[in-house]
């Protein structure tokens, strides 16, 4: 069969794939269309409105779309980072952890660009970013250099998981020569993609908050915890509900490298804690609006303190063995942690950062509704694309759905074993 | 929300405009305007056919004929403003004369200058400054009042911010923003440590017989929503010879302007005479608006 012929044979099989399932795939599909639904109206009103539909105003310019941003660019870096420890502890599945980080990366990436299309005054302007079009603002702007490298790590991640699946499906071993150096390649990308999202706040000298040189470390510590967070709960969901083996060893060591990347992150906002408050300049005004409230102004507090307690919670879950290794504590911990750097980054990142504004204004913003619902939307789109990868990677990586021959029988199943 | 139908309705009219959008031929978005180039590399002819557009759209809108100039930077050229911080009185006529000669929106209200009442005591200390304050009853005792905008810095960190270049210094020393390249991502906002920029977060409300029609491409001319707009020291009437009108409205004459390659003019001779201090001056903005205590 000629490549092309094999590729469609890979086409419609992917699509017989995510339109069969059971009742509890249907209905989280559905869900997610539903979500996908409502979050797409919001953002009609939004257009039509403009952003005034949105709790942004000029004080506090940059907010949850931003935020939020920030912290899938967090996801998507360390959904690749995994591979390091693949290959460090050379668990056998390496492929397949490979495979399972860049979709997850791919989601990610989508949902990425999602945020900031919903967060531009001019989404019919984007053209002017494109080289040839319009002018990309290189070398100074940093927003531009994000543009770059957030779609070179999406190029990246989708040839890498592409061509992986497309040899695997046809029955074929990936060459090592092509497929290891663009992995190698793929992890500092995943460093400099954090890295260029956290020099975006930390270059503005404006903005005291985001001003400090540790903020694109501590951006990589919490992008270490969510990142990996996710793929915990996505591999103990693959080996209950198809033929997948993952060995606990692997889960637990995962959780133990979250324990050491939570352990920094809470290291380095220690830091910061401390040189805010013993300096007491009047910077310190950022961090006091972000834990304490500045007079009447404490809309954030809770989510702050909430944020701080996930983080902690989730350490010394996940330090403890005994609690790493139940399954019970192991999973809250993943949802503690999702919750913590979500809302460290989604809000406790850009908001004190803009609060009070450079004259010293404090405008206290909250999300609006919209905000909320395309949020959601957004997610939803994430998770769809996330699932229908999955659900069509699954069969070719346990070696049940293969285009070579006849697919129907069962190709000599060499399933992945740890 | 809308009601479903509605909602539906409009949401596939967004679709199948943002489908046409891309495709450059949707509505006003027009083939040319989609292909346009920057500012800086248009053709005469191109400026020319833009100029022209935005005279008939401001026709039709306001009813009125309007003059959209695109008067360049001067050589020989280099302005500089000053302020006198004794003076001001904080009675805000700077801030009205501004919304009026240069189209801001009305509603809701944007006004490129924010004047702040400041504790005597405390000198310049923004995290007690009050943007708020009842200008019927200034000055009040005790407080001293610091007017903000745009400082047109030397080293502007909008300007470097920007991913596409919609904003940039002109020669003559204004920072300016082209309205029709900007795409609303307010990177520049939050790296101006002055808070000097404005977004149109809905589209703005100018009532047409309230609309100064003496425009500037990169100046006063009404924006659309969703861009970002800022103090451009009235470029349409100082590349002209005239001052900018806070400089011509304030009461009390705490307002300075000219040429700093001009020996002769008032700018130079503040610039001579007083110990002059910018804003923020740690931040090595650089800004080209100087505050001075004249008395
Ligand atoms: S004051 Fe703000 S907007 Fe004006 S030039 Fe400086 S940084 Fe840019
Ligand atoms: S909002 Fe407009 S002017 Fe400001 S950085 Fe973005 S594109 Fe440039």
């Amino acid at each position: 069969m000629s490549v092309f012929g094999q590729f469609l044979r890979f086409v419609t099989g992917s699509v017989r794939i995510v339109t069969r399932g059971n009742a509890l795939y249907w209905t989280w599909i559905l869900s997610l269309l539903v979500m996908i639904a409502i979050g797409a109206t919001a953002y009609v009103h939004q257009m039509q409105t403009g952003l005034i539909s949105t709790s942004m105003r000029d004080q506090v310019s940059w907010a949850f779309y931003i935020g939020n941003f920030t912290f899938l660019v967090g996801v998507a870096a360390a959904a690749v980072l995994l591979v390091i420890p693949a290959y460090v502890y050379h668990w056998k599945p390496i492929k397949e952890v490979v495979i399972l980080g860049e979709l997850l990366a791919i989601a990610a990436i989508v949902m990425c660009a999602l945020f900031v299309l919903v967060d531009v005054g001019h989404p019919d302007r984007l053209q002017h970013l494109m080289p040839g079009i319009g002018t990309l603002n290189l070398p100074t702007s940093l927003l531009a250099w994000d543009v770059v490298v957030l779609n070179g790590y999406l190029v990246l991640n989708f040839t890498i998981v592409t061509y992986l699946l497309f040899m695997l499906v046809r029955g074929k071993h990936p060459n090592y020569a092509i497929f290891t150096p663009l992995v190698l390649l793929s992890i500092p990308w995943a460093i400099g993609i954090h890295t260029v999202t956290a020099f975006l706040y930390n270059g503005l000298a404006a903005r005291p908050f985001w001003n400090s040189a540790i903020l694109a470390p501590r951006f990589i510590a919490s992008a270490l915890c969510s990142g990996p967070a996710v793929l915990v709960v996505l591999m103990q969901l693959l080996r209950r509900f198809t033929r997948f083996e993952i060995q606990d060893a692997a889960i637990w060591k995962v959780a133990e490298l979250m324990a050491y990347a939570m352990f920094l992150n809470l290291f380095l906002l220690g830091a910061e804690v401390f040189k805010e408050y013993y300096s007491g300049t009047e910077h310190l005004i950022h961090m006091q609006y972000m834990f304490a409230g500045v007079g009447e102004h404490d809309a954030i507090v809770p989510f702050m303190w909430t944020a701080v307690a996930c983080s902690f919670i989730s350490f010394l879950l996940f330090l403890v063995p005994q609690t790493r290794k139940n399954p019970i504590t192991l999973n809250l911990g993943c949802g503690l942690i999702w919750l913590g750097v979500y809302l460290e980054k989604g809000m406790g990142l850009v908001i004190p950062g803009m609060t009070p504004d450079t004259l010293g204004e404090i405008y206290e913003y909250q999300p609006s509704r919209t905000e909320w619902l395309v949020a959601m939307g957004i997610f939803a789109v994430g998770f769809l694309l996330f699932t229908l990868m999955v659900k069509v990677a699954t069969p070719i990586m346990l070696g049940e759905f293969r285009v070579a021959g006849d697919e129907h029988a069962h190709a000599p199943a060499k399933p992945a074993t740890a | 929300m809308n009601a479903p139908d509605t909602t539906r309705r409009d949401f596939l009219c967004t679709l199948a405009g943002c489908a046409a959008a891309l495709a450059g031929a949707c509505g006003d978005v027009t083939h040319t305007e989609f292909f346009r180039s920057h500012f800086k590399e248009l053709t005469p002819e191109d400026l020319d056919g833009i100029l022209k557009k935005i005279e008939r759209e401001c026709e039709t809108k306001y009813g009125k004929d309007v003059d959209v100039k695109n008067t360049p930077a001067r050589e020989g050229v280099q302005f500089a403003y000053a302020l006198d911080i004794s003076r001001c009185v904080g009675c805000r006529r700077c801030v009205y004369a501004c919304v009026a000669e240069n189209n801001q929106s009305r509603d809701p209200v944007v006004q490129w200058i924010r004047v702040l009442e400041m504790d005597k005591e405390k000198g310049i200390d923004f995290e007690h400054a009050n943007p708020y304050y009842d200008a019927e009853t200034v000055p009040r005792p005790g407080h001293t009042y610091l007017p903000v905008a745009c400082q047109h810095c030397e080293n502007p960190p909008c300007v470097k911010t920007c991913p596409v270049g919609a904003t940039w210094k002109e020669p003559d020393g204004i920072v300016v923003i082209d309205y029709d390249w900007c795409i609303g991502c307010r990177c520049c906002m939050s790296a101006c440590p002055y808070g000097a920029r404005r977004f149109n977060w809905k589209e703005p409300s100018l009532p047409a017989d309230e609309m100064n029609p003496n425009l500037h491409v990169l100046g006063n001319r009404p924006r659309p929503k969703g861009v970002v707009e800022k103090c451009t020291w009235c470029v349409h009437r100082v590349r002209d010879g005239r001052y900018p009108a806070c400089v011509e409205v304030c009461p009390v004459g705490a307002r300075k302007f000219g040429n700093l390659l001009d020996p002769s003019s008032e700018i130079r001779y503040v610039l001579d005479k007083k110990r002059v201090f910018v804003l923020k001056n740690e931040l090595a903005t650089h800004p080209r608006f100087y505050y001075f205590y004249g008395l």
